[in-house]
């Protein structure tokens, strides 16, 4: 900001012209402060877009099936107690209210019978349900959309950085016919978007007799082109003074990629398996399709199958969608800084 | 340099693409020209399956809903994308923290996210009427309602009449919509700013010393020195959106693809085909290859047309 008055003072010339140059100078500068009022204005809507839903979910997750019937709708979750003569609070469910009597007929919340209290001895009290939670997990199976989740992830991830490691490596360091025509032929197939090759994959699986298994989900996905592609154009800026010199030093060739390579390209790495991680764990189309018994179905499939049984149970799905995004979510907030930047250097897949 | 050596590097990765990418890609058209009922080959039937397809209704109008799809989706991520990320150019304070949030749905998974809008789209419930009703508005049907914005829009203005075929995409469809540049505009802001930041600030200071306007900086200088960016932009939301299944599958109906079919895509209908009715596996490839025909060629269109235009 001072520069620009100092550049406004400079445009005027003269003394004359100072005094000038430092009134357009601070009309200047209360133009910047308004604008910038309007920046950060605009860069808080967008938090408050971006972020509402989170909050929504999360709250809803935390109500009472009537709580999600009331309309408007309460930011925080809350119930209504009513004070025992123990002093204690002990949250009961309305029944009925009657106006004129001033009454209502509550049930205890542990159970009981029902019992008639003065509507003003009705309180509202925060009252977080995370007991939906247990009963989201309780209702579909997903301990087991878990580990299977899990499970399908580690696989995928341990046998694509193998496979690309060595292919990328034989792309950027070794010479045999067709080299460049197999890595072009590669790059194309990745242009081919997934729902093109969806149909055969599925032919191709059942001949396998793979549907509905665990490696109809893991090793159709053991190598991905783009990965190799990634780890090839970092292992190109590896000199070749420094292979020279392993390779005179009696260093094998393999021994070069473990030793030397792999230890120079750890943020290649990271970025390519924060890629392969988020991609499998959010994976649906694919697994939708080739799975369809419970166990050995990924917690996304899980989720919408879920989803589409509960109809009206809002708060049980949104406790299922908090705990289906919460692993990737945590470590997005650990690591956000290369979570970002390993998906804009690799793409998402839609 | 001895060729076998390579060879034994490149096969396990070499082999899992020939035989879960090279073939089921190759034989994406074989396929297309058979009768496969539930992953069973019944016999050849040539070219049947597209002179069904080019008659069949539902899928021309899954073409229609795409495009539409396709037509909201990437104007409007690329706007506003591009807009938040100039704006975050501008040396603000703690610019992590807002990357950060804008970007976060990215992470999320797509099934989670659709299944929180559905309930915020909720007609009686949900929060967006919430909003709009707390705002002085007239709650809507959003992911139930069928008629044609346009249609609705002209509705409200006061025109009876208005024709059929500029009924426009229905509303259930625009949520769909919202959702999803909801969801990807985190990344694109992301590669504008890192295209931003690639702008040495020298063009800027010497704009500025010769008195060009903000306006004019951006027009003459930001613009163009982005447009690689801003092409790998289009780009690649064009083909992501092209690929739109999983809102559509959790958001939509039930039957999904509703309300009247409003918001079936192509892929969707690909979907209903190959796997949930009778499984009529050579007719949803017949649907693939023509969709990924059209991503094809408007991919090169786009190349065509844009490259001349890109400054590298």
């Amino acid at each position: 900001m001072a520069d620009a008055a100092v550049k406004a003072a400079e445009a005027g010339a003269g003394g004359a012209a100072r005094a000038a140059g430092a009134r357009a100078a601070a009309g200047h500068r209360a133009r910047r402060a308004a604008r910038r009022v309007w920046v950060y204005a605009l860069l808080w809507l967008g938090i408050v877009i971006m972020v509402m839903p989170f909050l929504w979910m999360v709250t809803t997750s935390l109500k009472s099936p009537i709580e999600i019937l009331t309309f408007p709708p309460t930011w925080i979750p809350t119930g209504q107690f009513v004070r025992g003569a123990d002093g204690e609070w002990r949250e009961v469910y309305v029944a009925s209210r009657d106006g004129r009597a001033g009454t209502a007929v509550v049930r205890p919340a542990e159970g009981g019978p029902a019992m008639t209290v003065p509507l003003d001895e009705l309180h509202n009290r925060v009252r977080f349900r995370f007991g939906n939670y247990a009963a989201a997990w309780r209702q579909a199976p997903f301990a087991r959309y878990y580990l299977n989740t899990v499970f399908v992830v580690l696989c995928t991830l341990a046998g694509q950085l193998v496979t690309s490691c060595l292919a990328a490596y034989a792309f950027a360091r070794m010479r045999f016919p067709g080299r460049d025509a197999v890595f072009l032929l590669f790059l194309s197939m990745m242009m081919v978007p997934e729902p093109v090759y969806l149909v055969p994959s599925y032919i191709i699986l059942a001949k396998f007799g793979w549907i509905d298994t665990y490696q109809a989900m893991i090793v159709p996905w053991l190598a991905y082109i783009f990965s190799i592609f990634l780890l090839r154009q970092h292992f190109k800026t590896i000199p070749n003074d420094l292979y020279d010199a392993a390779i005179i030093d009696g260093c094998s060739r393999f021994a070069f990629l473990w030793r030397i390579v792999l230890p120079l390209s750890k943020a290649t790495l990271a970025a390519v398996s924060i890629f392969t991680v988020v991609s499998t764990w959010n994976s649906f189309l694919w697994p939708l399709v080739m799975t369809n018994t419970p166990s050995v179905r990924p917690l996304q499939v899980g989720l919408a199958r879920f989803a589409q049984e509960q109809g009206t149970n809002h708060e049980l799905m949104m406790a299922a969608a908090v705990f289906s995004i919460a692993p990737l979510v945590v470590a997005y907030f650990m690591a956000q800084k290369q979570i970002i930047q390993s998906l804009a250097t690799s793409g998402i897949k839609g | 340099m001895d060729p076998a050596t390579a060879v034994l590097y490149l096969v396990p990765a070499a082999a899992i693409i020939a035989v879960f990418r090279l073939a089921p890609i190759a034989s994406a058209f074989l396929v297309s020209f058979f009768d496969v009922r539930m992953g069973r080959l019944r016999g050849f039937i040539g070219l049947a399956h597209y002179t069904r397809l080019f008659q069949d209704p539902v899928f021309w109008s899954s073409l229609g809903t795409t495009a539409y799809y396709v037509i909201g989706v990437v104007p409007l991520s690329l706007f506003l994308a591009l807009f938040a990320a100039v704006l975050l150019n501008q040396r603000i304070r703690a610019l992590g923290f807002y990357r950060t949030v804008y970007f976060l749905p990215v992470v999320t998974s797509l099934v989670a996210v659709s299944v929180v809008w559905k309930w915020i789209f909720h007609p009686r419930l949900g929060l967006l009427n919430y909003v709009i009703t707390l705002s002085g508005g007239r709650a809507l049907q959003w992911l139930e309602e069928p008629r044609g914005v346009f249609d609705m829009i002209a509705g409200a203005a006061g025109w009876t009449w208005w024709p059929g075929w500029l009924a426009g995409p229905s509303l259930a469809l625009v949520a769909v919509v919202i959702v999803s540049v909801w969801r990807g505009i985190g990344y694109n802001i992301v590669i504008f700013l890192a295209g931003l930041q690639n702008i040495p600030d020298q063009y800027y200071e010497a704009a500025r010393i010769d008195g060009a306007s903000p306006r004019q900086m951006f027009w003459r200088i930001t613009w163009p020195l982005l447009s690689p960016t801003t092409f790998y932009v289009l780009l690649s939301t064009t083909i992501v959106s092209f690929q739109v299944f999983t809102q559509i599958y959790l958001m939509t109906g039930p039957p999904i693809g509703g309300p009247m079919g409003t918001t079936k895509v192509t892929v969707y209908y690909l979907f209903e085909k190959g796997f949930d009715a009778g499984g009529n596996m050579g007719y949803a490839s017949a649907v693939a290859l023509v969709l990924f025909a059209i991503i094809l060629s408007l991919t090169l269109l786009q190349r065509r047309v844009v490259e001349q235009r890109v400054h590298y």
